[in-house]
């Protein structure tokens, strides 16, 4: 359901990703594992359409069809979804205000009737409740005076309500306690479907003890230098990247 | 015709311009001198010490100088060149029966339907075109409260008392350039009187437009609460497209007495001009409270996004002791306008208080000024003063300035100023985007949070028209 075609991308000049290979299959879950600097954020921005990435050859075809001409909202809209691993803040925004807004764009971008403010409110309740969050942050304003599990959970809430086709979580783990991650994990798995792709980036086999994968890649400086199941991960989480080096350079 | 007006009337037979010939024509021609002062005055049938208050201000504003402070330049304004009366043909109709169905069509249009709004809503309009009130509903059920909601006009001809003691006691003729012109040329605006202790059941609200073109807008609102008494008012202001340069000078007092409250709003959506700066109103607006008995309270909300240049500091005198002054406002600035806005907070009084949350949004080649004063005079003990002031840009061409004054003169006050300049961030956009809002809808939900603080402060349908001006003002600001 996506297909990464030798894809080159840069930002303000300078080459990150280098031929990346890379194909999901629908309701699969993919684990992206690599150093710092490799490219993984990059990867996850590229697919989405961030602005300030330029992608100066290959291709990327989603449920068939080329997206790199679509903006990120057009993106959104056919149902790819990121879990950012920085959250933005919106001052003065409330995240009910701007969720009821996302889901709303969506819907209407598939044809579906809109959600008025009850039945928002109705969704909403149930699937905070996937990630233990508490409902008095939707008066709150989007991300503003969040703690970091509390903004790593609302990541996941926000894909629960946005029923993706694709979800790209990078490092969803990243600044978590033991707790957190825990209810950010099983929050993840509650969401894995047949009808669901995920593309999760993390630097630790911890997360993927809750939600494990189908695949694991191993990125390296712009490329995927290995794949394998989940054992891969368990092997990086052993013996960090080194051998992975030597390897490739050999 | 009173036989002060007739007398007018004989001594302008010597004026060159020969008015009395056109005296059933609705617009004076171009051009303004002492004729045109005694012509509007004529016109409005006006008792003689008001013609004389008109003339003493056009006396002094001949020797005034064009104010030129902001931080931008304007070309010359040709005084001569503008109109200075204007009025829809035929008399003022009684009721809105009688109102020009092409008029009401055109309130349609601004979104303001005269008689839904005022039934559903519970807002008594009181509608300005070009000078003349044209329609004034709810009078009758506000009367019963004593409450008056007139026209400037009418009050005049029906409480000449009331007016004459309030009329420039806060903004007197000679405050400044505009204020003098203004007081010279006024041709109509508004006079609310709440009697001692009565809370006006309703908001109540004027519409103003500028209808036709070369015609100089100079309104007057005269806002009275007697001790006790609660108001809250409503300014809606638009113009339509014009290639020239609209003058826009009105004056706006207020008088709250002890104990009351005075809540005045506007939206201001005055034409801007064209994306490259060609025509729009120049808006040079005086607007000021005076809190003349204890604890009594005025609070200025302002969203204004139109207008090729806006000059305004709507502003509180805190002579009352324990009174209190607010001023909420946001600005816009897109393409070429220029905005050069603020407040002035004078406390007099023992423990007087004030607010200042400033709002500047700057897009496209906008350029935005915050002007505040905030001064404590020797007797304000236990004054204190709360300033926030931010300002927002989008884009890299715009600009965004800030002149804070302020001027102490007891030991005993306390004056908080915090400041902000943030840009839309490319992160920002990217986020809402991401989840699935075009890149507009993103400016505009970012803007609207940047601006909830005001907004807030807003009459619920207030609040809803001020965010759909928003998003349409901010059109093109992005991509």
């Amino acid at each position: 359901m996506l297909e990464l075609i030798d894809l080159h991308a840069e930002i303000e000049g300078t080459p990150i990703l280098k031929g990346l290979s890379l194909s999901l299959g629908g309701g699969e879950v993919h684990a992206i594992m690599g150093p710092n600097a490799s490219g993984k954020s990059t990867l996850a921005k590229v697919i989405t359409g961030h602005p300030d990435y330029r992608i100066t050859s290959g291709g990327i075809r989603f449920e068939g069809r080329s997206i790199l001409d679509l903006g990120p909202e057009e993106r959104a809209r056919l149902g790819i979804f990121l879990s950012f691993q920085h959250p933005i803040e919106i001052p003065g925004v409330s995240t009910a205000e701007f969720l009821k807004a996302a889901v709303n764009a969506t819907r209407r971008a598939r044809g579906q009737p809109e959600v008025d403010a009850a039945e928002f409110l109705r969704l909403a309740r149930e699937r905070m409740a996937l990630v233990e969050m508490d409902p008095s942050l939707l008066k709150r304003s989007l991300n503003e005076g969040f703690s970091g599990g509390e903004k790593k959970r609302n990541e996941i809430f926000q894909m629960a309500m946005l029923e993706p086709r694709l979800a790209i979580l990078d490092e969803p783990d990243s600044g978590l306690d033991v707790d957190a991650l825990r209810i950010v994990a099983s929050g993840c798995e509650a969401l894995r479907s047949p009808e669901r792709t995920m593309l999760v980036i993390t630097h630790y086999q911890r997360l993927l003890d809750h939600l494990t994968p189908d695949h694991t890649h191993i990125l390296l400086d712009g490329r995927i230098v290995r794949s394998g199941g989940p054992e891969l991960a368990q092997e990086v989480e052993a013996r960090g990247y080194q051998w992975v080096r030597d390897e490739v350079a050999a | 015709m009173s036989t002060d007006a007739q007398d007018l009337v004989a001594e302008r037979d010597e004026y060159r311009y020969g008015f009395v010939s056109d005296f059933e024509s609705d617009t004076l021609p171009p051009g303004l001198d002492e004729g045109v002062v005694r012509f509007i005055s004529a016109k409005k049938g006006e008792p003689e010490w008001l013609l004389r208050w008109r003339l003493e201000a056009f006396g002094r504003w001949r020797e005034m100088q064009e104010p030129h402070w902001p931080h931008f330049e304007y070309g010359p304004i040709d005084y001569q060149g503008i109109s200075y009366f204007s009025a829809p043909s035929k008399d003022a109709p009684k009721s809105l029966d009688e109102v020009d169905p092409e008029i009401l069509a055109t309130f349609e249009k601004l979104g303001i339907p005269l008689h839904e709004r005022a039934a559903l809503a519970g807002v008594a309009v009181d509608a300005v075109i070009d000078s003349v009130s044209v329609a004034t509903t709810f009078k009758d059920k506000l009367a019963e409260l004593g409450i008056l909601f007139l026209s400037f006009g009418e009050a005049v001809q029906e409480h000449p008392e009331l007016v004459r003691r309030y009329l420039g006691s806060v903004v007197p003729v000679t405050d400044n350039y505009f204020a003098a012109l203004n007081a010279a040329v006024f041709s109509d605006g508004t006079f609310v009187y709440i009697p001692e202790g009565v809370r006006c059941p309703m908001e109540l609200s004027t519409y103003f437009r500028i209808n036709e073109a070369n015609t100089g807008q100079f309104e007057r609102t005269l806002i009275v609460a007697e001790a006790g008494a609660h108001v809250s008012y409503l300014e809606g202001c638009t113009a339509p497209m014009r290639k020239e340069n609209q003058l826009h000078a009105a004056v706006v007092e207020l008088v709250a007495l002890q104990d009351a409250t005075i809540k005045y709003s506007t939206v201001q959506n005055w034409y801007p001009g064209d994306k490259e700066g060609r025509g729009g109103v120049y808006n040079f607006v005086t607007k000021r409270g005076r809190c003349a008995g204890a604890r009594a309270r005025i609070s200025w909300t302002q969203v204004e996004t139109g207008s090729a240049i806006t000059w305004k500091y709507p502003s509180c005198i805190l002579e009352g002791d324990g009174s209190v002054g607010e001023f909420y406002s946001v600005a816009l600035t897109h393409n070429h306008q220029r905005a050069d806005t603020g407040t002035k907070m004078i406390h007099v009084g023992r423990d007087t208080r004030s607010t200042i949350v400033s709002k500047g949004i700057s897009a496209g080649q906008g350029q935005q000024t915050y002007r505040g004063l905030v001064q404590v005079g020797r007797r304000a003990t236990g004054a204190r003063n709360y300033t926030r002031c931010d300002s927002l840009l989008i884009g890299d061409r715009c600009g965004a300035h800030t002149f804070p004054y302020v001027d102490v003169r007891n030991g005993r006050a306390t004056v908080e100023h915090e400041a902000s300049a943030s840009r839309i961030g490319e992160d920002q956009l990217f986020y809402l985007r991401q989840r699935g809002l075009t890149e507009e809808d993103a400016v505009s939900m970012i803007v609207n949070g940047f601006c909830r603080e005001v907004f807030k402060e807003l009459p619920m349908e207030f609040a809803v028209e001020a965010r759909k001006l928003l998003e349409v003002s901010l059109e093109g600001a992005v991509g």
